[in-house]
């Protein structure tokens, strides 16, 4: 049976050859050709030497989770022949490098192969060892453009953006797409029955990562300090910053930079810089991920209690301690909810996707002013480091910063007195002042216990009345943040309930329970604290199936602790081997439970 | 308590400096360290140096870590925002305002387990990074706070109140700063306010990371027999080796010039410090030769004070960033927001 546009494949190589140009060849010739796909990197901590992993997804409904399921795979490491062989789904291809033997043990009757001398055509081919390792990439390429009906001419023009200044290189990369388009159209019986027609589902979309995505939002919403320590997967959301400062920060004549970016000795430097800088009124902000967050716990307490805003993007590996680095997960809900000593409470934004990575890191910046305090934007190594399709991001030029309740020079001369932490509106968010404006401004800030007026105190009553009051601040943010996306028909008794990057296989999920007759309301919280309409949703359901990728069921634990809903009407469903969530396990977990209900 | 307000004393007899302010006007609340510590010397020193300079307080911005010492800007320049932090990260907050606001006057005052414990790895970063603060260190050789633990900087062999000896090396903040490639590395006492008064003043006005360790006797843990870093070893084991003579850049500097004696060097603004060079042999532009001396010194048991090193030539944190020249939180958000229509143009390499 034919599987046109909607079939996955995966490309097996060896980390530091050169595969990740080929890739990512692939991966936009099939988004031009207007047929949504995504693609995961599965790769390790390493340098160079170990196995790495490319999945493609293709799918004409715009479905983007990852799935676990290859109809064919790429296998160019032979360090990891076995391990690929075995992941073909039964009826499928595997494509290898035949300029060596297969092992024959390593045949399967129920999957077809595709032997293509790749090594021998680029070693007669090209000279020296570099370019004959990376030319095998793009050959590999070429014989998938023959199997899978490629569009050959987008592919040509891809090229040449790509090389328009580097003709010599332009060349090699020209011949070799054509050494293994000629190969496989003269030996295999081209195209293979999944295969690729063109369709128009792309065109008012984009393939961006998260990270560079949040980078934007910092970049649009005005931050001029990120401080930061390099840590996997976070490491490329700065160097995203700093190329698009680099371009857009220049101040015209001088050419100085309108930015500083401040690579910091460790993370508690890093956010001890944020704070800093925070509290002379810039906007500034840190990336990082689990390990970071730890190390940052001291002073997110004293941007908490002090009361000075902080921007904080942890994009989630799988943890504890080191754990799998370049593997993804959710694993710091908690962390980031009620990180530091005593007691916390933190704004935390979830993105599902590389557009809400750059809409919330627009919002954190606002919400962090707007509320004085530390916000956290929790994305994770799928959203932010793999290529997803997403409309394009658009802004609006009539936004403008919230920069919150900040005196100007102007108005401290009208004040007769200011008192830093005194609640004058009620809504228990302060006023502050910047150092260096006025003389009425100073006030000393402090993460010992102060009062309203924020003098130092160890009066019990004086202790309270602030805590609390930041208490009432941060609960005010519940209806700031933004709001949980629902899906609800009347009399659904059962509800979906996830975070984050799970969104993509919850939607599938959903869809693909529907048609087994299986119906479930959806709600995706996208920020914290809960406002009302979470517990709402949570009361109105017999059963609440909570999606998350971390083995505690950290979200169900935020959800119990924050909503006093009955634990009993939440029920887990888990992934948590370091893959991005698929609609199986959703499917799985859903039917797990119902099945022990029946 | 470490806060009590201090009633405003104003006499109309009181001396004004360039801008009309008195001393007073440089104060702040009352202390709450023991008395006689030489922390609130150090203290009145700042404040003396801050008038004589005539920085406006309130363009000041005075930050600190944990313990006696960082309490201390609680004491001094009440118009200035004071920030005190976390325990031996003062320097991380330092860097990151004074990236956001390059215009203001940072000092940051910390102690020795602020700085050469917990805050050691801070502290060395800051110096590295170039940070154009007046970072001064009180320095007493013992935690205070949690009554009389060594600190990283009590001298091997010095006995703690309760009589125990320390047998681990001490870390030397100046030893340590000049290691690293610090821009302005000196060294007072507390109890020398003449000495440190124009050390204080070179240092705010130097461009870069202004190290001073000043020897600050503990009056209840470390002012006895057996340590190093008392009133009565201090003073006696002083050895001074180049007096800072501040003079600012309105005045000229002609007049005071007298060769062979001193030595003066310009400071990033135009103004000159001028260093009264007291041993024969000194040359505070040469940092090995700082190092060696202030090593061959210590070995004799002495504590060398005074400008022991300071470079010219020093680029700082903006220069590294090649920041704008003013402050970043100045640029209005339309210059820093490249618009929807560069949105547009942008996201096709995202296709």
């Amino acid at each position: 049976m034919d599987r046109i546009n909607d079939f996955a494949f995966k490309i097996a190589t060896a980390n530091g050859t050169g595969s990740a140009s080929a890739n990512g060849l692939i991966m936009q010739a099939i988004f031009r050709s207007g047929v949504p796909v995504t693609g995961k990197n599965v790769f390790p901590s390493n340098i160079q030497g170990l196995p790495t992993w490319y999945e493609i997804r293709v799918n004409k409904n715009g479905y983007t989770a990852r799935t676990p399921r290859f109809d064919l795979v790429v296998a160019m490491n032979p360090a990891t022949y076995e391990h690929d062989i075995a992941e073909v789904q039964s009826g499928g291809w595997l494509v290898y490098d035949s300029t060596w033997p297969l092992d024959p043990r390593l045949r399967r009757p129920d999957v077809t192969y595709l032997g293509i001398p790749l090594a021998e055509m680029c070693n007669a081919e090209f000279d020296g060892v570099r370019e004959r390792i990376l030319m095998k990439n793009i050959a590999y390429a070429g014989a998938l453009a023959a199997l899978l009906n490629m569009d050959t001419v987008i592919i040509r023009a891809l090229l040449d953006e790509k090389f328009s200044r580097k003709p010599a290189l332009m060349a090699s990369n020209q011949k070799a797409v054509a050494l293994g388009y000629d190969f496989a159209k003269a030996k295999f019986d081209c195209p293979l029955p999944i295969r690729l027609e063109p369709l128009d589902k792309t065109k008012d979309c984009i393939l961006i990562d998260g990270n560079t995505a949040a980078a934007l939002g910092c970049l649009y919403a005005g931050a001029t300090v990120g401080a930061w320590y390099p840590i996997t997967p976070a490491t490329s959301l700065m160097e995203a910053f700093k190329g698009f400062c680099q371009k857009y920060r220049r101040e015209p004549v001088t050419d100085r930079n309108r930015f500083a970016i401040l690579q910091a000795e460790d993370e508690l430097a890093a956010i001890g810089m944020v704070i800093g800088a925070s509290w002379a009124g810039a906007r500034a902000f840190t990336p990082t991920a689990g390990p970071g967050i730890s190390l940052m716990n001291e002073f997110i307490g004293l941007a908490y209690y002090a009361e000075v805003p902080a921007v904080i993007f942890d994009v989630q590996r799988t943890g504890p301690s080191t754990g799998m680095p370049t593997r993804t997960q959710q694993g710091d809900l908690m962390l980031c909810a009620y990180a530091s000593h005593g007691d916390t409470r933190h704004i935390c934004l979830y993105p599902c996707d590389p557009h809400e990575a750059f809409e919330f890191a627009v919002a954190s910046f606002d919400l962090a002013e707007r509320f004085q305090t530390p916000v956290f934007v929790l994305s994770d190594l799928d959203i932010g480091m793999n290529d997803w399709m997403i409309p394009k991001l658009t802004w609006d030029d009539a936004y403008r910063p919230d920069r919150g309740k900040v005196l100007t020079g102007e108005q401290l001369d009208e004040v007769k007195m200011f008192h830093r932490y005194l609640d004058v509106d009620g809504d228990g968010i302060p006023y502050r002042t910047l150092p260096g404006v006025h003389p009425k401004g100073a006030y000393f800030t402090r993460g010992s216990g102060h009062n309203r007026y924020g003098m130092y105190t160890e009066d019990s009553d004086e202790y309270v009345d602030v805590i609390d009051r930041i208490d009432r601040k941060i609960q005010r943010a519940a209806r700031a943040v933004p709001a949980p996306l629902m899906r609800t028909t009347p009399g659904v008794k059962l509800g979906l309930v996830t975070v984050g990057g799970c969104h993509a296989a919850c939607i599938e999920a959903l869809d693909l329970l529907s048609r087994e007759g299986i119906a479930l309301d959806y709600m995706r919280v996208r920020g914290f604290p809960f406002g009302d309409e979470v517990s709402k949703f949570l009361e109105s359901h017999d059963i609440n199936f909570v999606v998350e990728q971390n083995r505690d069921g950290q979200l169900r634990s935020l959800l119990v602790l924050e909503t006093g809903v009955a634990v009993e009407k939440l029920e887990s469903v888990r992934y948590y081997g370091g893959f991005p969530m698929s609609a199986l396990h959703v499917m799985a977990g859903v039917k797990a439970r119902l099945e022990r209900a029946a | 308590m470490t806060h009590i307000a201090k009633p405003i004393a104003q006499h109309p007899a009181l001396q004004k400096n360039d801008i009309g302010l008195t001393r007073r006007d440089y104060e702040g609340a009352m202390t709450t360290l023991c008395a006689g510590c030489g922390h609130d010397s150090i203290t009145a020193a700042i404040i003396q140096a801050f008038w004589e300079l005539s920085i406006p307080p309130y363009r000041v911005a005075k930050l600190s870590g944990i313990g006696c010492s960082s309490k201390t800007p609680a004491y001094f320049l009440r118009e200035a925002h004071g920030f005190n932090g976390v325990h031996g990260r003062m320097p991380a907050l330092v860097a990151g305002a004074n990236a956001a606001n390059r215009e203001l006057i940072y000092i940051g005052i910390s102690g020795d387990g602020d700085s050469l414990s917990i805050g050691l790895g801070q502290l060395c970063h800051a110096i590295r990074r170039n940070v154009t603060v007046l970072y001064v260190l009180e320095n007493n050789g013992v935690y205070g706070l949690t009554k009389g633990q060594f600190s990283a900087s009590a001298d091997p062999g010095s006995l703690s109140k309760k009589g125990e000896e320390n047998t681990m090396e001490a870390i030397d903040g100046c030893l340590l700063a000049l290691t690293l490639g610090a821009t302005f590395v000196a060294r007072g006492f507390s109890g020398d306010k003449s000495q440190l008064v124009p050390i204080l003043k070179a240092g705010l006005t130097h461009r870069g990371f202004a190290f001073v360790d000043i020897i600050s006797p503990c009056v209840t843990f470390n002012d006895h027999e057996g340590s190093t870093k008392s009133y009565a070893y201090t003073r006696e084991k002083n050895v001074e080796v180049v007096q800072a003579d501040f003079v600012p850049p309105a005045a000229s500097i002609t007049t005071e010039y007298d060769a062979g004696s001193v030595r003066s060097v310009m400071l990033h603004d135009g103004s000159w410090v001028r260093l009264r060079k007291i041993a024969e042999d000194y040359d505070p532009s040469d940092p090995d030769r700082a190092y060696g001396y202030i090593r061959e010194r210590q070995k004799a048991g002495e504590v060398v004070t005074g400008l022991l090193y300071l470079s010219p030539d020093s680029t700082d944190m903006h220069e590294h960033s090649n920041t704008i020249n003013g402050p970043l939180i100045q640029v209005p958000y339309e210059e820093l927001c490249p618009g929807s229509q560069e949105l547009e143009k942008l996201q096709k390499r995202f296709r």
